[in-house]
């Protein structure tokens, strides 16, 4: 589905991420680890055309995307959200869903019609039931708490119904409780939407759990990849980043 | 259900058009009708500004351009060209457009503080140009010789009384149509643009096009309040592309609110009020000015309609929250 070869990007000199190249299977739940300033944002960023690519090739489905736009990279079928949620503050969760389902529809220039259009309601209630959101639609996005705002901001990705979703850290900043929350329903979405899912996740509980495949990045490099059990007893996993942690994660 | 909602604006429209057309004969005498011909003119304007800044977030210091651009150009294609007043009223909104195209191409993909200033810039450019083009222009002179208002559909626009039923009908026809553009789906697009651009290309939307439209929208009916004000004054001076008009355009807007569809018809009526009451009384209009700005920028910063708002919307919440507590 997703296939990235080579992909290379500096900051000013900086290497960020140093030739990476992964695969990510059709309908598969992936899970991107790493220390602090790995190169995981960066990788979406550059997977989505937020950044241009110094090089390497990335195939969706069969074709080679890098150096496309955002806009033209989602038309493709590829949604993201953030890590620090990205949401419009001043218009209400109804508001923001419909206004992504219009643009999923090439509805968002439209001028003779008024907001929000009854063909749009059906599928801008379905996504705000997936995320659990439907009791809050009135709310101005601003007002809602840290939790919402993330899952608002992965709202907005599904309404565009893309075949490969990316979910930058979907439970930082949040308490134990809601983090469990988040990823259950994220695994739900996951299961009723059939997509390929990758999230960034820095909770190893969370990732040993959920994730069916696992890559480790570090200093802008794939250190290790496979199920979690592979990366669980891969050596330089255990030196480079898991340590005692994993230890404790193991023994629970 | 939509439909509904269409026809009753439609119905709201005709019932302000009608009360504007018997208010003439409670208020007789020309200082009434004669403001209400003013304001309309600013009203549409400050209007057009609003879309740009209040529902783009695009804050433009230049587009006093259209209104100079609107009031040039009707008064050019009446005096040159001697065309019908439709027509010139058409060709005005389409130079406006051609114009807003091509300025607006090049200063929107700039951000925030660039924008404003690329705008006041051209804006700058096209005053300059009127000054220096005297043959065409009269120069600093302003066009002299009066704009022709030959009859059309039984409408004779030189009948004051006529000309105060035509701006009302502009008023009304321009904010209804407006209206409809920020309620319209690409109006919420155009909203979220405004709260945050990068999210809205991560929808798949090319956001400068949404904003390129915008400002064409903007310009188009920015021209229309130039075009209300040569009618008036039958003429047209380098003043109406002069700074000092987006100035007071974007003092409309934030007078009356800038979150209110309506606030800067409001801005509109109180910056001529003000203006009015206050040049009658004293010669320093701009240092009464000022200090009304700062009361604004110090207290009011919802503007007048906005503040209004809110507090009516707060109480019908408390009371709402207390007949919820009552059961
Ligand atoms: N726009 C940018 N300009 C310059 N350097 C950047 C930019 N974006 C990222 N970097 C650098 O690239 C490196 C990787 O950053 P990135 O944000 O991808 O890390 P990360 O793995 O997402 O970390 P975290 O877990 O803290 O989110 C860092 O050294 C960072 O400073
Ligand atoms: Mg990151």
């Amino acid at each position: 589905m997703l296939r990235i070869e080579n992909l290379r990007k500096s900051f000013g000199g900086v290497s960020a991420m140093n030739g990476v190249s992964l695969n990510f299977a059709e309908g598969s739940l992936t899970a991107i680890i790493g220390p602090n300033g790995a190169g995981k944002t960066t990788f979406f960023n550059l997977v989505t055309g937020a950044f241009k690519p110094d090089a390497g090739t990335i195939l969706l489905g069969d074709e080679d995307i890098a150096g496309l736009s955002p806009p033209e990279v989602v038309r493709r079928g590829m949604a993201r959200a953030f890590q620090i949620a990205s949401i419009y503050p001043t218009l209400t969760v109804r508001e923001s869903i419909f206004g992504a389902v219009n643009a999923h529809r090439g509805w968002h220039a439209r001028l003779g019609r008024r907001f929000p259009l009854a063909e749009a309601k059906a599928q801008a209630d379905e996504v705000m039931e997936l995320v659990k959101l439907d009791s809050r639609a009135d709310t101005v996005s601003g007002y809602l708490s840290h939790g919402d705002q993330k899952l608002l901001d992965i709202a907005l990705a599904l309404a565009l119904e893309p075949r490969v979703l990316l979910l930058d850290e979907p439970t930082a900043g949040m308490g134990p409780e809601e983090r469990w929350q988040m990823i259950e329903t994220v695994h739900a979405l996951w299961e009723r939407k059939h997509m390929t899912l990758i999230f960034i996740e820095h909770d190893m509980d969370i990732v040993f759990r959920y994730a069916q495949t696992i890559r480790v990045l570090s200093y802008g490099t794939v250190l290790a990849e496979g199920t979690p059990d592979e990366v669980r007893q891969h050596p330089k996993v255990i030196e480079a980043y898991l340590g005692s942690h994993f230890e404790h994660t193991d023994s629970r | 259900m939509r439909r509904s909602t269409v026809l009753r604006d439609v119905a709201f429209a005709v019932g302000v058009l009608a009360i504007l057309s018997v208010l003439p004969f409670v208020f007789p005498g020309r200082h009434f009708s004669d403001f209400v011909i003013r304001m309309s003119a600013f009203a549409v304007f400050a209007t057009s500004l609003n879309l740009l800044i209040g529902y783009g977030g695009m804050v433009s210091f230049g587009h006093g351009l259209f209104y100079g651009l609107g009031a040039y150009s009707f008064a050019l294609l009446m005096q040159k060209a001697g065309t019908s007043i439709p027509m010139a009223f058409l060709l005005t909104m389409l130079i406006s457009a051609g114009v807003a195209t091509l300025i607006g191409a090049i200063c929107i993909r700039l951000k925030e503080i660039y924008f404003s200033f690329l705008t006041l810039a051209f804006q700058m450019l096209v005053h300059s140009l009127i000054i220096a083009w005297t043959p065409l222009t009269g120069g600093d002179q302003g066009l002299t010789g009066g704009v022709p208002r030959p009859p059309f559909l039984g409408i004779r626009l030189d009948d004051p009384h006529h000309l105060y039923l035509f701006c009302c009908f502009v008023l009304v026809a321009s904010l209804f149509v407006m209206y409809h553009f920020v309620q319209s789906p690409f109006g919420y697009t155009l909203r979220m643009i405004r709260d945050n651009p990068r999210r809205v290309g991560f929808l798949g939307i090319q956001v400068w096009r949404i904003r390129l439209l915008a400002f064409v929208v903007a310009g188009i009916f920015g021209s229309v309040g130039g075009l209300l004000m040569s009618l008036f004054v039958s003429s047209a001076y380098p003043d109406f592309a002069y700074w000092t008009i987006s100035g007071e355009g974007v003092f409309m807007v934030l007078m009356g609110g800038i979150g209110v569809f309506l606030g800067p018809l409001v801005g509109a009526v109180v910056l001529l009020l003000l203006s009015d009451i206050v040049t009658g009384l004293t010669e320093y209009f701009g240092l009464v000015l000022g200090v009304v700005i700062l009361c604004f920028a110090l207290g009011l910063r919802k503007g007048l309609l906005g503040t209004l708002w809110e507090a009516w919307r707060d109480r019908r919440r408390a009371g709402a929250g207390l007949a919820a507590g009552k059961h």
